[in-house]
């Protein structure tokens, strides 16, 4: 019996004796009106209700409590494990039975109500219950490591059940939902016929483009844009981490600004600024009509203007994947292929390459299911071109409300992004890339070969100088009347949203200050929060053997593969009602961002373990170092890339993101994005690119931050002209390079 | 810190499987506290799942291992008092020589300047003083080894485990750095673990050797022991050189031998065989050239080739080919010559046929 354990009861029973159980009505801090009747009533503990009569089915779990406190100070190890791997098992069952058995009066669940001899239905859980659960989901893991599971280690099996636990109650339960009303019509009774009308439609899988006149099935559209968008985004960011990384290009730094800008920039603003430059009374279209004659017209609606648009937008991520990959290589392999004769070609073709198809198997699947998942973009500049997302969105949103429609094209989706994710995993087979190891390495290097900087080159130039111009193009727009007619500069829109009126103390006047705070604080909350779970899985999954690993791995690749449109109902279905109800809450959109984001931390946490020798980790152990310390000492320092992408990744999503939250947005807690996209409806262009100009100086602000506080790898290797230990620059004109580029 | 002394190792029919493998197959042995036993074998043969069971890093599927008498079966790594020197050393690249040495007991908790003296003091011990701030990637192989082996001192352990540790070293250091290991072994009295495939580095650094074979123990003994009666085809081949003849057993009395070598007869120790086919093991310092009129097997020489302080010689002889060292400065021996082969008191043992 560990202290860790006795601390894990301690919280339990403070969850059921002590704390409210119930997530009561108008809770707050400064008032405590909603505590009468403590510890009886709406905020009564556990205990109380249960040994009031008032909820006696939360007896046995208090029950489960009792028998692991009673026991745990027992001689018998074995038996210990085994009394708390039962009691804790026990106690999760009957908490999840009656948390979702005594719900509502008459639902499916009506036989647990009768189980539980229950006729009032529950409210939403509170404080009490999570705690309780905690502890009782803690004591059964570590009931499992006093057996030997996972060699006897508390924090790595407490890790798994914790993860395993939230990613069913936030990824599993909301999927199962929303296909739930796939399979059911209107009045909740299953219907197979409607199902298969749904699915197999004409809308969806028509071929009417291949053979002319109709257009495309919205699978084919959305499957061809996600598979051009994927290679030309890969082949970008590889191009440009190469060029980085591995040649002596002037120019460096603004090329890794102008890179990372598109992150840090709320999708539709490029679709935006496409538009204002492509559309039809756009900059570039009155040049070319009335300089040279061409005829005005609407290319940019459509697959062109999509595809351009997600490109740029997405691009930078690719990049983000593959510098750290890059990075990874270690030189003296290509020293050794050099020593072995092989000219600049051949060792960055056979050596080099292999060595980076991780990364740009990674990074095309990133590029292919961000494309999948991108709504602002289709619904700004997609005209006729329909993709899933949008589509979704309508069925939810439009004239024709129908859920079943959304959750048959989500499936279609998430059958596209498996597809791809297995794909991937039959590429890179079973191979070892290892290439930090224990050893010091000490190489320089390899410069590239000259004709790939050449089409390296060739390939960013056009890149590097459209998003140039996009971002002059937003630069300039919130400064000047209406972009396009009239260029009159002005700081109107600036003050109708920043305006801030000092002559009554501090008062935020501007019509953005509300959703910019909100916006603000979520994502600070959830990107650290979302760096954490997504590294931690990406240790349990490459450095622990437990059985059902693969199954985890697929469970964090689904909420990747949920288009936000979806993932947004999917969460409005699901926690909109008890046992966790929590819609209209901040929290709900903290979840959903970490949930929504953690992929990403889970994909850059694999890449940079896969490249760290396993017997450091070994080594680590064998002095006495727990799982934990061992990742926090050794691997976490190592990891330091990779924590910054899923630092810097989850803080930017959670600042631009639009179709997760647009449903779950309310008025007390809206979002930057939800804001922006009102005003565009509204057709105010000009506040639009305004408030998105603020963003992405907010942004950058932010990430150089993070930078500052996460730090560089040190691996002690050498390097060409430079100083050991590179100096961290905070400047914000730099932001994102550095920290990845380590 | 209470200084727990070096600890006995157990091994009770452990077993690892794999799935359908199985990697080391229902092994017992024991280490005695202070002694340093080898894993010897070939690739593949176990030696380093058996290393790793004893660290913890592996959970045998089963039998029962015991350090220092307590039984550490299901126990974690970080909860044995085990370290380890690993074949690449694992040196954590972003920690300086000082913060390798110090991790452990750093993690431990004792403290910044505790650990820093520990760190140092087992720095110093290995000749390592001056280099506290270079990073691993700032050393060369023999120094990485050194900061390896310091790290994994620092903690005094029961036991100290070593994962072909000479691997990645030239050869010059690593007979160097083997001497040095057995001493830092007798002075400190430390009971060490060590794995190797190279037999010669078995024989010089061991206390005793396991030798291991397909998943099991093949022999277990003291270098010697091994060496001069190994007890198998496999060990008296995989340790030295040896020439593995089929003979016949004509009779055996008073537990001595009348064995018969083609035409030649010899008398060697039984070793419990009984009359009938075996094999001898012999080794090539324990053939006796002689004139052709002389006593013995007769043969004819093969080739004779000079390698400074000995000569290596084959000849040729109606049981098998056989190979002969000569020490010394012997004259050479011409190819075809007709010689006899006489049979040495020490390196020739009866082992018994497949």
């Amino acid at each position: 019996m560990r202290r860790a354990t006795q601390l894990v009861l301690l919280i339990g029973w403070l969850g059921y004796a002590l704390l409210p159980w119930y997530l009561p009505e108008g809770m707050s801090l400064t008032q405590f009106g909603w505590l009468s009747g403590y510890p009886l009533g709406k905020a009564g503990s556990a205990l109380a209700l249960a040994l009031s009569g008032e909820a006696p089915w939360l007896l046995p779990v208090g029950l489960a409590l009792l028998v692991a406190t009673a026991f745990c100070r027992g001689a018998d190890s074995g038996k210990v494990a085994r009394v708390l791997v039962a009691a804790g098992a026990a106690g999760l069952a009957v908490f999840f039975l009656q948390g979702f058995g005594i719900v509502l009066k008459g639902s499916a669940a009506g036989w647990a109500m009768a189980l539980f001899g229950a006729d009032v239905a529950q409210g939403g859980m509170g404080g009490g219950a999570f705690l309780t659960v905690l502890s009782l989901l803690l004591l059964t893991c570590h009931g499992l490591a006093y057996r030997g599971y996972c060699r006897g280690d508390l924090f790595t099996t407490s890790a798994i059940g914790i993860v395993v636990l939230l990613i069913g109650l936030f990824i599993f339960w909301p999927v199962m939902v929303i296909l739930k009303s796939a399979l059911v019509d209107q009045n909740g009774h299953v219907a197979l016929s409607a199902f298969s009308d749904r699915f197999f439609s004409a809308t969806i899988w028509g071929l009417g483009c291949v053979s002319g006149g109709t257009s495309c099935g919205v699978a084919w559209n959305t499957l061809i844009l996600a598979v051009l968008t994927g290679v030309i985004t890969t082949l970008l960011g590889l191009a440009c981490a190469l060029l980085l990384q591995r040649t002596a290009m002037p120019g460096k730094r603004l090329m890794r600004a102008l890179t990372v800008l598109p992150i840090i920039t709320p999708p539709f603003v490029i679709g935006l600024a496409l538009i204002l430059l492509f559309g039809r009374s756009g900059f570039f279209t009155g040049i070319m009509a009335d300089w040279f004659g061409f005829p005005r017209s609407r290319w940019i609606y459509g697959l062109p203007g999509v595809l351009l648009a997600q490109v740029l937008a997405f691009a930078p991520i690719a990049f983000l994947v593959l510098i750290g990959v890059v990075q990874g290589i270690s030189p003296s392999l290509e020293e050794a292929s050099q020593t072995l004769g092989a000219g600049r070609w051949q060792t960055f073709s056979t050596v080099t390459w292999p060595l980076l198809r991780p990364g740009i198997a990674n990074a095309f699947l990133l590029g292919f299911v961000e494309s999948m998942a991108d709504f602002g973009n289709p619904l700004v500049l997609g005209g006729n071109f329909e993709v899933l997302s949008t589509k979704i969105f309508f069925a939810v949103v439009g004239a024709a409300y129908n859920q079943g429609q959304a959750a048959v094209l989500a499936m279609v989706l998430l059958a596209f992004t498996l597809g791809a994710f297995w794909l991937q995993q039959g590429w890179l087979g079973g191979k070892s890339y290892t290439t930090v190891t224990g050893k010091g390495d000490a190489g320089l290097p390899t410069p590239l070969p000259r004709r790939v900087t050449w089409l390296a080159g060739l390939a960013v130039a056009p890149w590097v100088a459209l998003t140039l111009v996009i971002y002059l193009v937003i630069l300039v727009g919130g400064f000047v009347k209406t972009m396009g007619r009239d260029y009159t500069p002005t700081l109107e829109h600036y003050r109708t949203g920043f305006a801030i009126d000092f002559s009554r103390g501090l008062f935020f006047e501007g019509a953005a200050w509300n959703s910019f705070f909100t916006t603000l604080k979520v994502a600070a909350i959830s990107a650290p929060l979302t760096a954490l779970i997504g590294l931690l899985t990406a240790y349990l999954l490459t450095r622990q053997k437990f059985s059902g690993r693969g199954t985890l791995e697929f469970a964090t690749m689904l909420s990747f593969a949920i288009p936000g449109t979806v993932l947004g109902v999917a969460y409005i279905l699901a926690f909109n009602v008890p046992p966790i109800e929590i819609t209209g809450t901040g929290l709900i959109l903290i979840i959903a961002f970490v949930f929504r984001n953690m992929p990403v931390g889970v994909r850059s946490g694999i890449a940079g373990l896969s490249q760290i020798d396993k017997s450091l980790d070994e080594a680590s152990t064998t002095l006495r170092a727990r799982s934990f310390t061992t990742l926090w000492r050794v691997v976490l320092p190592l990891l330091r890339p990779a924590l910054v992408a899923a630092l810097v990744y989850s803080f930017v999503r959670s600042m631009t993101a639009v179709s997760a939250v647009i449903f779950l947005v309310s008025a007390e807690y809206n979002l930057a994005t939800a804001y922006i996209v009102g005003r565009v409806e509204a057709g105010e262009f000009g506040l639009a690119i305004a408030y998105s100009s603020v963003l992405i100086v907010v942004m950058a602000a932010g990430i150089g931050l993070i930078q500052l506080g996460v730090g560089e790898r040190k691996l002690g290797r050498r390097q060409v002209g430079r100083r050991k230990v590179v100096a961290l620059s905070s400047s914000v004109s730099d932001p994102i390079s550095q920290g990845a580029a380590s | 810190m209470t200084k727990a002394g070096p600890a006995s190792v157990e091994f009770r029919n452990v077993s690892m499987r794999y799935g359908a493998v199985t990697a080391v197959d229902d092994v017992s042995f024991a280490i005695e506290a202070g002694k340093l036993v080898t894993l010897l074998g070939p690739s593949g043969c176990g030696k380093t799942t058996t290393l790793r069971m004893i660290a913890g890093l592996e959970i045998a599927s089963a039998g029962q291992i015991l350090i220092g008498g307590k039984d550490v079966t299901r126990l974690s790594a970080a909860d044995r008092d085990v370290s380890m020197v690993f074949q690449s050393y694992a040196l954590f690249p972003h920690m300086s020589v000082l913060e390798n040495a110090a991790y452990g007991p750093t993690v431990k908790g004792l403290g910044k300047d505790v650990a820093r003296e520990m760190a140092l003091s087992k720095l110093a011990l290995v000749g390592l003083k001056g280099f506290e701030n270079r990073y691993p990637s700032e050393l060369s192989g023999g120094q990485q080894q050194r900061v390896a082996v310091a790290r994994a001192l620092v903690l005094e352990p029961q036991v100290l485990l070593f994962d072909e540790p000479l691997s990645n070293l030239d050869a010059k250091l690593r007979r160097r750095v083997r001497e040095e290991i057995r001493e830092l072994q007798q002075s400190l009295n430390l009971t060490v673990a060590y794995v190797t495939h190279d037999q010669e580095e078995a024989l010089a650094v061991s206390d005793r050797i396991i030798v291991m074979s397909n998943s099991r123990i093949a022999q277990e003994g003291a270098p010697r022991e091994l060496y001069e009666e190994p007890a198998n085809a496999f060990v008296a081949d995989f340790i030295g050189d040896a020439n593995l003849i089929d003979v016949t057993i004509r009779s055996v009395a008073e537990g001595r031998a009348d064995v018969a070598i083609g035409s030649a007869s010899i008398s060697l120790p039984a070793r419990g065989l009984g009359p009938g086919p075996a094999r001898v093991a012999v080794r090539p310092e324990s053939l006796i050239l002689s004139e052709a009129t002389g006593e013995g097997l007769p043969g004819t020489i093969r080739k004779c080739t000079y390698l400074g302080n000995h000569l290596d010689i084959i000849v040729a002889t109606e049981a098998a080919d056989l190979f002969v060292v000569q020490y010394g400065a012997r004259p050479m021996l011409a190819e075809g010559a007709p010689v006899k082969l006489g049979f040495a008191n020490s390196g020739v043992t009866l082992i018994p046929p497949d």
